[in-house]
């Protein structure tokens, strides 16, 4: 019994679905291009970043806050797919067969993975279309660009274990997609993400600023090269590549933990 | 030595709902036990403690050698499951289902996908192989389901109302496919409803009913406790009744204390509690004939695992269409072999 050869084959029968399910696929890069074309244009004349309210600085600012946001909506697809799962026929022939217990798990996220991936390449190259260009306030090479989206791509696979946690305590698949959505909004916006978080009341300030989803947009403004970066005291925001990367693992370890247990004891 | 499938004192409750109420099974090895009762009456609580899928609140289960509370993925490895709600991914096709089981019992991704060919042929699903699930038929899906089950041979199999839903057609098919595993030496736990297919498919049967078994033995064991053979007479006419009634009365056995004719008047229909089976049959047509009373039909009627299942529970087995609608089948058959048993 394998929990990686197990999880591989859940992951490509998820794949194979998303594939039949194309809409699926094409509703999840509509809504973070809309993000980045309203975000932009909407927001940009009236942004101040570092003292700047140059459009153009607001544009190079904001695309590492849409792309961490963009991530973490993927938790929506896991926590609906997940759920939907346990209330079919389905769960209970995984169940009876010897299959690692945590594949059924992590073959979802695995492939939800994969479609993050996919997304993230389509929204950089619209962001490189409308004028993001990497290394406008710092330089930066390839390789710390890559970085940025690899702490991106570990963001995004850390929530669709939270993703997975909501699938598995809902009763319907639909509970589970605004289940997964209502909470990232607070989390998304109380940040660093859109705006400069030195600007919000003070005792908003160190939420945004220690909130994990924070610390991965301040690692890739810094490896992006991108204006904006915050100047705070605050550890997560002087590390924020160790800060992004430790959060990340401790969220899959935690939340990993917890569902895989979960899917044990559910008894369909 | 404990058979196939073994379960003693099984026990779960679901908030104040006794589900199983101390359940025991002994299913030899290479037969079929029938797990008979109405919806709601333990059965699939039953089937899913035994394929590890539920925790019994007490209880031991012992299946394949193995004990399904302390060992239960060695269980997994023994077992093939097939349930009510056909348990296959309906976006993908056929043969993608097939082989993701296969996998998923740790064949390798070749050996998974010639099994995958193979069960396709062997249950007619070869030319929808490529469809998505979602484009099947029930019946299709039933037998794509049952092939996942039977991904590897596995010695014992528990079926969970595998033709619940199922039309007269399909259902026949299915029957045969069970048929030939069992005759493969399978060891099959067989849930149902419907009593005619216990009566068919199942060497044992147990009838269970609110978490209990109520009455357990061969299907002629448990019709022999409700009681004996009857005649059944339609004659053509009413003015007919009188004459047929004089003529039956001679055949009438004491049965419970009642050997009189019952006659129902507007379906010109008589029945007779007898003795001597096939052979009085065709002296009672003779005798009938010889007083000049035409018959429209009749047969001779043994008593069905309903009448078992009312007379033990004071309630009918289920009170779905399809069931009524099964039942009535059952009757018709039963007639129509009576009759060339008479001939």
């Amino acid at each position: 019994m394998s929990t990686m050869n197990d999880s591989l084959v859940i992951a490509r029968r998820n794949l194979i679905r998303m594939t039949r399910i194309p809409e699926m696929i094409l509703f999840g890069l509509i809504q973070p291009v809309m993000f980045v074309i309203l975000f932009t244009y909407v927001f940009g004349g009236s942004m101040s970043i570092g003292g700047s309210t140059d459009p153009d600085v607001y544009k190079n600012f904001l695309m590492a806050g849409i792309f961490a946001q963009t991530v973490t909506f993927a938790t929506a697809g896991a926590g609906a797919g997940i759920a939907d799962d346990m209330h079919k026929g389905l769960i209970d022939r995984f169940r009876s067969l010897p299959m690692a217990r945590g594949a059924v798990l992590t073959g979802r996220t695995l492939a939800d993975l994969v479609q993050t991936a996919l997304t993230l390449l389509v929204l950089a190259i619209v962001a490189l279309i409308i004028g993001w260009r990497p290394g406008y306030a710092e330089p930066t090479n390839f390789g710390r660009v890559m970085a940025g989206f690899g702490l991106l791509l570990l963001l995004g696979y850390a929530f669709t274990w939270i993703g997975a946690l909501i699938g598995l305590s809902v009763r319907t698949p639909e509970a589970a997609t605004s289940g997964g959505l209502i909470w990232l909004f607070p989390v998304t916006f109380i940040s660093n993400a859109f705006v400069d978080s030195s600007q919000m009341p003070s005792w908003l300030q160190p939420i945004a600023e220690w909130n994990p989803f924070s610390a991965t947009v301040q690692a890739c403004r810094t490896l992006f090269g991108d204006p904006g970066v915050s100047p705070s005291d605050a550890w997560p925001m002087q590390y924020p590549v160790w800060a992004s990367l430790i959060y990340s693992i401790l969220i899959v370890a935690l939340f990993r933990t917890l569902s895989v247990r979960k899917y044990r004891r559910a008894d369909g | 030595m404990p058979g196939a499938i073994y379960a003693e004192g099984l026990v779960k409750t679901f908030g104040d709902v006794r589900a199983l109420d101390g359940v025991d099974l002994d299913v030899p090895e290479g037969t079929v036990l029938g797990l008979l009762g109405p919806n709601g009456a333990g059965k699939t609580t039953t089937v899913r403690v035994l394929t590890t899928l539920l925790q019994p609140d007490s209880g031991r289960a012992v299946v394949a050698g193995t004990d399904v509370l302390k060992h239960p993925e060695k269980v997994r490895r023994s077992i093939g499951l097939s349930g009510q709600f056909a348990a296959v991914d309906e976006y993908l096709t056929g043969r993608e289902n097939l082989q993701m089981v296969g996998q998923l019992y740790q064949m390798k991704a070749k050996a998974a996908k010639v099994r995958a060919d193979e069960l396709l042929e062997r249950f007619r699903l070869a030319d929808a192989a490529d469809r998505t699930a979602k484009t099947y038929s029930g019946g299709m899906r039933r037998r794509l389901d049952l092939a996942a089950a039977l991904v590897v041979s596995p010695p014992v199999m528990f079926m969970d109302e595998p033709t619940t839903g199922l039309d007269p057609r399909n259902r026949q098919a299915l029957w045969e496919v069970i048929k030939e595993l069992v005759a493969g030496g399978t060891t099959l736990l067989l849930t149902t409803q419907y009593l005619e297919e216990a009566d068919h498919l199942a060497h044992d049967i147990c009838v269970v009913d609110q978490g209990k078994v109520i009455a357990r033995g061969t299907s002629d064991q448990l019709k022999a406790q409700t009681g004996g053979e009857r005649v059944e007479v339609v004659v053509h006419e009413p003015e007919m009744i009188a004459g047929a009634r004089a003529v039956l009365g001679r055949y009438g056995i004491a049965d419970r204390g009642q050997d009189e004719v019952s006659v129902e008047d507007h379906t010109r229909m008589l029945t007779v509690p007898v003795s001597g089976g096939a052979k009085l049959l065709a002296e009672v047509i003779r005798d009938l004939d010889a007083v000049g009373v035409e018959i429209d039909d009749i047969g001779l009627r043994r008593p069905t695992l309903d009448d078992v299942f009312i007379s033990l529970t004071g309630h009918a087995a289920a009170l779905t269409e399809e069931e009524n609608g099964g039942s009535r089948a059952e009757d018709g058959r039963g007639r129509r072999q009576t009759k060339e048993e008479a001939k």
